[in-house]
This record gives structure tokens, C-alpha cells and sequence, in this order.
């Protein structure tokens, strides 16, 4: 592995991490297509003050950009405050907008400088070990590492000192504002955050890469457990597994860096949907089967307990024409049968007929009276 | 003046300008119309991951085909969008995500997988892979008559299907229980009314591009909302707006070089949306504006009109003036006194005497009354 190699790393590792905090609390409060609009609308801040810094790399850019993204978020509240359209259509509206806005100013003013469309859109994480930070003349490391590096410790220290206000806000807002803390405020400085974590992070790795490591390990990880904490620490780790793992597929298949992280990352998502315990698509269906079997052992209970001691009881307890008095297939019969066996709720006599054990007799009668 | 008229002669008799306007024109009817339903189902960002769900469609149906054949890299397209939107519905039905999540989700991670099939496409260093770039903002100049066949085929065939389904589309828009009870699939109207959403979505992506196709979901219904409360009604303009944006900013950006055409269309509808939510009869803004300073005006000068009544029946002549610092007490905070009771004198309610003082005419006390007798009334 050689330097550019570990420097990618880093910096794929500072971005997902980043970004991924935050994202927990977009996710959690039903903003996930925030990051969407912010990401797009930034570039928007960076043309601006581009034109007027006419250097790249100026700070100033970062500024501009966040404040863009603040003013997204604001500009979505004022179209949507007018109750002349909807929440969802009020951010369909904006950000378009302001995007094409900077698109336009890009292909018309700023066409030879290093501002290039694709490259905001789809990044270009290889490149960016060659932009190097120097102090006093003395490489020392890529710029995007710094950046990002930055951007990291912020989000991790803003988190860690409105943790209470921001979980209280998220779950809460009535009772966040009754207890005296502005969500308004919050809410602003919290989408600041955002902006500034997606200008750092879109010069890395493009917007779309932003979208899928804010939005993608945090619902991954909302899957996964009910504890705030515990969520948003498996966000990131999952997003530092995407972005290492993304980095390694990108350099076997010979493909771009960000789509192979966002795939590794969607790859990771469908997991966790597929296989989480308790609320995962297969624990849910084995625990629907599961119910439905046990259900129908009570049934089976119910109904010979039914038809004990009656005339009938011969008839009915045969298990070769269970199927046509309970309605089920016969191989459902057959299994049901099985199980039911098995628990010792029923037994066999010799004439091929079944008996409840007493167990069986006590579970159907407790079922009834429910 | 001459450049106009130059431009209106190109538009009939130009080859490339007439295939990208009836191109343009095409594609947004189609979105205006589907959108109208979008966005009265609060569907509105389901478009922006339909559409970057579409890009490893069509990257996919070009490295499988190896031929830019704007059918098969539609039906790509459609496909993968179509998969898309499936599973942003599974993921909301089988999990507790939101469905802005989901959406997120599908949206980043199609496009991302649309990225890494796209290096290996970028790779190869065919004629006909430059084309595939324009699907990222959309390049109105490379349309050709093939590309506008296909999508006024296809647009041609998701209108008609709209006609064919109307009344069950209507119902699923405002009371989906109700046409469940009507003995109507409403899951399997869902289904065909989504699928007609993504084939409008996918036909413009050439022209408008993957990132902003959503706006011409978005925005043509959102502004034809503002001007009718007729579904019917709202379908037409939205289309016609649609349209109207499509062909404005695909000829704007096709003669000016260096303009791609996805921002120039969204900026012209969106300028449509502007337009219409500040004048839109009845809901617009302006006319809310206008509506609030009227109100605000006639409270002001009841408030003063009673005021001076009150003064002035505590004095036994009814023509002695107050002053308006007295006025200016008596309605706390309340600006614009004078300004207010110049309106009253030139209405004849009210009356300047010497100094500055103010008294009321018999007239404004008749008012006055009036306002007061009103007030108790609204009391009851």
C-alpha cells in the first residue's frame, strides 16, 4: 500500500465519518433530503464567492458555501410557510433553483478554471492526494485531510456539547422549546453544521457521495438499535467500514472511488434491512411464521378438545381428514401434527387418531377463556 | 427586434432548433402532467430518485447493447428507475424508515452504482460514450429526430393512458379508501400510475438530465396548483407550463453556446412558479399582501374613529379638538395616527381645527357608532 493509497484512506475514512454524524439526527428527524438539497445548493456559496475571492482555495469559499446552505433550508421554510405548497414540493422547488443558478454561472463565466460540473457532482476521491497543503513552504499532507480532519472534530464537538439539546429537539421539539432551549435556533446552527460538513466533504468526494454517507449508514444503523448512542456510533463505524471497503472494490474493479463507497454502503444498508435481528425482512418473517404456527397448534388443540367425548370425536380426530374439517392443506396438517407432537400437547393411539395430553387440554382450555 | 423574428423563422424552418424545441415541448407536457398527480400525492422528490435511480439503467442498456439507441437506453433507464421506486416503497413498508430516508437511500446509491458502471464505459473511448455525459445535466443540442420520436411515442402512449385512467387516478389522488370500496385494485392503480410517472421522468433525462429532471415533475404542477382547485383544470396548465418551460430553455441554451439545458429550463419554470405564487388569483401572495393592508387599514381607522368618539363624549362640546398626542396614547403602540386621520378628514368623518387638534364631523360620529354597534354585535 503506498502513500496515496493510505492518504485516500484517511480522507475517505474524515469524510464518512463526518458526515455520518450528522446524518443521524437527518435521518431521525425526517430531513434525510436536506443533505440532498444542501449538497447541491453549496456550490452555489462556492461560485458566488469564488467570483469575488478569485482564489480557490479561500476559506472564504467554506463560509459562503455553509451560508448557502443555510439560506436552502430557510428559503424551503419560507416557500413552505406560505401553505401555498407542500413541504416535500417546497424543497423540490428550491433546490433545483439555486443548483441550476450555479450550473449556469459555472458553464458561462467559469468555464477554464478548476470549478468542473461533473467533477462537484460525482467527485473525484483519487485526485485529491494531489492537492497538498503546505506550511512554511514544508508539505505536510494532503489539503482535503486537513479540511476534513477539521470538519470531523467540529461535528464531534458540537455533538458532544448539544447532545442533550439535540436529542431532547429531535425526539421532542414541544418539550425542548417548554424547557427554554430554542429549537429554532438549534435547528439553524444544526443545518449550518451540515452546509459546512457538506462543502468539506462534497470537494472530496461529490454530492451524491455526501447524500449516500449521510443518509445510508445512519438508516443502516437505525435498523440496528433503539439507543441514540449506540447509533450513532455504529453510524460511523459503518461508514468508515463503507468508505475503507469502498476504496479496496474501487481498486479491484479499476472503478470510481465514490460510487464503489456509496455502493459498498447501500450494500451495507440491504444487509442490515435483510438481517437485522428483530426488525430485519427475515426475522420478521420467521417471526410471522412462527406465530403462525404456534396459532395453529392451538387450533388443532381447540378443535379436539371440541370434539372429545361427543359421538363425533372418532371422526374428527383422524388426521388424515383433519384437513377437511380445519380447512388447512394437508401438508400444513401434517406439520402442525408434527409440531404439536413434539411439544406433547398431543398424542397418537393406536388407530390413527389423535389425543390431547393433559398439557394440550390445559393450554386449549386457558386459549378459550382468553 | 430582428433577432426574434430570426429565432421564430429557425424555430419552423431550422432543423436542430425544431427538433430540440418539439423535443423539449414533448417532454414537458408529459412531466407537467404526471407531476400534476406527483405533487398532489406528496410525491414530489419521488421524480429526483426516479431519476439518479436511472442512471445505471441507462449506462447498463448501453455496455449491454453497445449502441446509443435512445429506445433501448429509455427502456434501461425505466427499468432501473422502476426498481428504484420499487424498493423505496419496500423499504417503507418493511421497515420503520422514513420515506425521505428511503428515498435518500435508493436516490445515492443507484447513482453511486450508476458511477461505477459509468467508469467502465468512460473507459472505452467509443463515439458514441461522449453522449452518455449529457445524462448528467442534460444537453437539449444532441437531440435528433430519433430521440423526440421516442419521446413523443412514449409520452404519446403515457398520456393516453392517463385519459384511459382518469377517474381511477382522480381517486387515488383525494380518497384512495373510497375507490377501495368501489370494488377498485387501488394498489394496482398505484402501481400503473407510478410506472407512468417513470416513464414521463425517464424521457426527459437526455434533455434535462439526471439531477434536475425532478423539477419538471416539481414545479410546472406546483404552479398550476396556485391557479385552480380543478384537477382537470390544474392538469392542462401544468402541462401547458410544462411545455412552455421546456421549449423556452432548450432553445435559450441550444443557440447559446456552453449553457447546458437541465438549468436553463428549470430556471425558466421555476420563474413560472415564482409568477404564480405571488399573482395566482385568490391564493397568490401579492393578493394576500393587498388583502392584509386593506384589513389592517380598516381596523386603524375604526379604532381612531372610536377613539374620538370616546373623547369626545366626554366633553360637553363635541366639536372641542384632541390633540393627536392624546390619539397616540390612547391606541398603545398603534402608528400611523396621522396618517390615519388624514384619511378620515378626506373621507368627511373627521375634522382639523387649530393646533392640531382633531374633532369628529357628525357624520364621523354616525361612523363611529356604526363601528361600535358592530364591534358589540361581533361580541355576542
Amino acid at each position: 500500500m503506498s502513500a496515496i493509497d493510505v492518504e485516500i484512506q484517511l480522507i475517505a475514512v474524515a469524510v464518512a465519518v463526518s458526515c455520518a454524524l450528522p446524518g443521524v439526527f437527518l435521518v431521525l428527524r425526517r430531513m434525510a433530503l436536506m443533505s440532498d438539497a444542501i449538497s447541491h445548493t453549496v456550490l452555489l456559496g462556492i461560485v458566488l464567492a469564488f467570483f469575488v475571492t478569485g482564489d480557490i482555495t479561500s476559506p472564504f469559499l467554506i463560509l459562503a458555501a455553509a451560508a448557502t446552505g443555510i439560506l436552502t433550508v430557510a428559503l424551503v421554510e419560507a416557500v413552505h410557510s406560505t401553505r401555498l405548497v407542500k413541504q416535500d414540493a417546497a424543497i423540490g422547488l428550491v433546490f433545483p433553483a439555486l443548483f441550476s443558478i450555479a450550473v449556469i454561472l459555472i458553464s458561462r463565466y467559469a468555464g477554464d478554471v478548476h470549478l468542473d460540473t461533473d467533477a462537484v457532482l460525482l467527485g473525484e476521491l483519487a485526485f485529491a492526494p494531489f492537492r497538498r497543503l503546505e506550511v512554511a513552504g514544508v508539505d505536510v499532507g494532503p489539503r482535503a485531510l486537513y479540511v476534513m480532519g477539521s470538519v470531523l472534530l467540529l461535528n464531534i464537538a458540537f455533538i458532544l456539547t448539544f447532545y442533550k439539546e439535540l436529542k431532547l429537539s429531535t425526539f421532542d421539539a414541544a418539550l425542548a422549546a417548554s424547557l427554554g432551549f430554542s429549537p429554532v435556533v438549534l435547528h439553524y446552527v444544526f443545518m449550518g453544521l451540515v452546509s459546512v460538513t457538506a462543502v468539506g466533504a462534497f470537494d472530496a468526494v461529490g454530492s451524491i457521495l455526501v447524500v449516500a454517507l449521510m443518509i445510508v449508514p445512519p438508516a443502516a444503523a437505525y435498523l440496528l438499535t433503539d439507543k441514540l448512542r449506540w447509533m450513532i456510533a455504529l453510524s460511523a463505524l459503518l461508514g468508515a467500514t463503507a468508505a475503507i471497503a469502498g476504496y479496496w472494490v474501487a481498486w479491484l474493479a479499476d472503478a470510481s472511488i465514490a460510487g464503489s463507497i456509496a455502493s459498498v454502503a447501500g450494500a451495507q444498508f440491504l444487509l442490515a434491512f435483510l438481517l437485522a435481528p428483530e426488525r430485519g425482512v427475515v426475522a420478521q418473517a420467521v417471526h410471522r411464521s412462527r406465530q403462525r404456527v404456534e396459532f395453529a397448534q392451538l387450533m388443532l388443540a381447540i378443535h379436539l378438545l371440541n370434539h372429545e367425548g361427543t359421538p363425533e370425536a372418532d371422526r374428527e380426530s383422524r388426521e388424515a381428514e383433519l384437513h377437511e374439517h380445519l380447512r388447512w392443506r394437508p401438508d400444513f396438517v401434517k406439520r402442525i401434527v408434527r409440531q404439536a407432537e413434539r411439544g406433547e400437547l398431543i398424542e397418537r393411539d393406536g388407530g390413527g387418531r389423535l389425543l390431547l395430553t393433559p398439557a394440550g387440554r390445559e393450554a386449549a382450555r386457558s386459549a378459550i377463556a382468553t | 427586434m430582428q433577432d426574434a423574428g430570426r429565432l421564430l423563422h429557425d424555430l419552423f424552418f431550422d432543423y436542430t432548433l425544431r427538433t430540440v424545441a418539439l423535443g423539449a415541448m414533448a417532454l414537458g407536457t408529459v412531466s407537467g402532467t404526471l407531476g400534476a398527480f406527483a405533487v398532489l400525492r406528496k410525491q414530489s422528490l419521488l421524480g429526483d430518485a426516479i431519476s439518479h435511480a436511472a442512471l445505471p439503467g441507462i449506462v447498463l442498456a448501453f455496455m449491454l447493447t453497445g449502441a446509443k439507441d435512445p429506445l433501448i437506453l429509455v427502456l434501461g433507464a425505466a427499468i432501473a428507475g422502476w426498481i428504484g421506486t420499487l424498493m423505496v416503497m419496500w423499504i417503507v413498508r418493511q421497515s420503520r424508515l422514513p420515506e425521505d430516508s428511503a428515498l435518500g437511500i435508493v436516490l445515492s446509491v443507484f447513482f453511486g452504482i450508476g458511477l461505477v458502471l459509468l467508469t467502465y464505459v468512460q473507459r472505452e473511448p467509443t463515439a458514441a460514450q461522449a453522449g452518455l455525459n449529457t445524462f448528467l445535466f442534460g444537453q437539449a443540442a444532441t437531440l435528433v429526430v430519433e430521440d423526440v420520436l421516442v419521446i413523443a411515442g412514449l409520452g404519446s402512449i403515457a398520456l393516453a393512458l392517463v385519459a384511459l385512467f382518469w377517474k381511477e387516478f382522480k381517486l387515488l389522488s383525494f380518497d384512495r379508501e373510497f375507490g377501495g370500496s368501489l370494488g377498485i385494485g387501488m394498489r394496482r392503480v398505484d402501481v400503473l400510475l407510478t410506472s407512468i410517472l417513470v416513464v414521463a421522468i425517464v424521457i426527459g433525462l437526455q434533455t434535462v438530465g439526471v439531477v434536475l429532471m425532478s423539477a419538471m415533475v416539481v414545479a410546472p404542477a406546483a404552479a398550476a396548483r396556485q391557479w385552480t382547485d380543478s384537477l382537470g383544470v390544474m392538469v392542462v396548465l401544468s402541462a401547458a407550463f410544462g411545455a412552455l418551460s421546456g421549449v423556452t430553455g432548450a432553445v435559450a441554451s441550444s443557440t447559446t453556446t456552453g449553457i447546458p439545458t437541465g438549468p436553463t429550463i428549470v430556471l425558466a419554470v421555476t420563474l413560472v412558479v415564482v409568477v404564480s405564487l405571488a399573482l395566482a388569483p385568490r391564493r397568490g401572495l401579492v393578493w394576500e399582501w393587498i388583502r392584509h393592508r386593506r384589513n389592517q387599514r380598516q381596523v386603524r381607522t375604526g379604532a381612531i374613529l372610536t377613539d374620538l368618539y370616546a373623547l369626545a363624549s366626554q366633553h360637553a362640546d363635541r366639536a372641542h379638538g384632541h390633540p393627536v398626542a392624546v390619539l397616540e396614547a390612547m391606541g398603545a403602540k398603534r402608528g400611523g395616527v396621522r396618517r390615519t386621520l388624514d384619511v378620515l378628514q378626506a373621507q368627511g368623518l373627521a375634522k382639523q381645527e387649530a393646533d392640531d387638534s382633531w374633532s369628529l364631523t357628525v357624520e364621523g360620529a354616525r361612523a363611529a357608532r356604526a363601528v361600535i354597534a358592530r364591534h358589540e354585535g361581533g361580541d355576542e
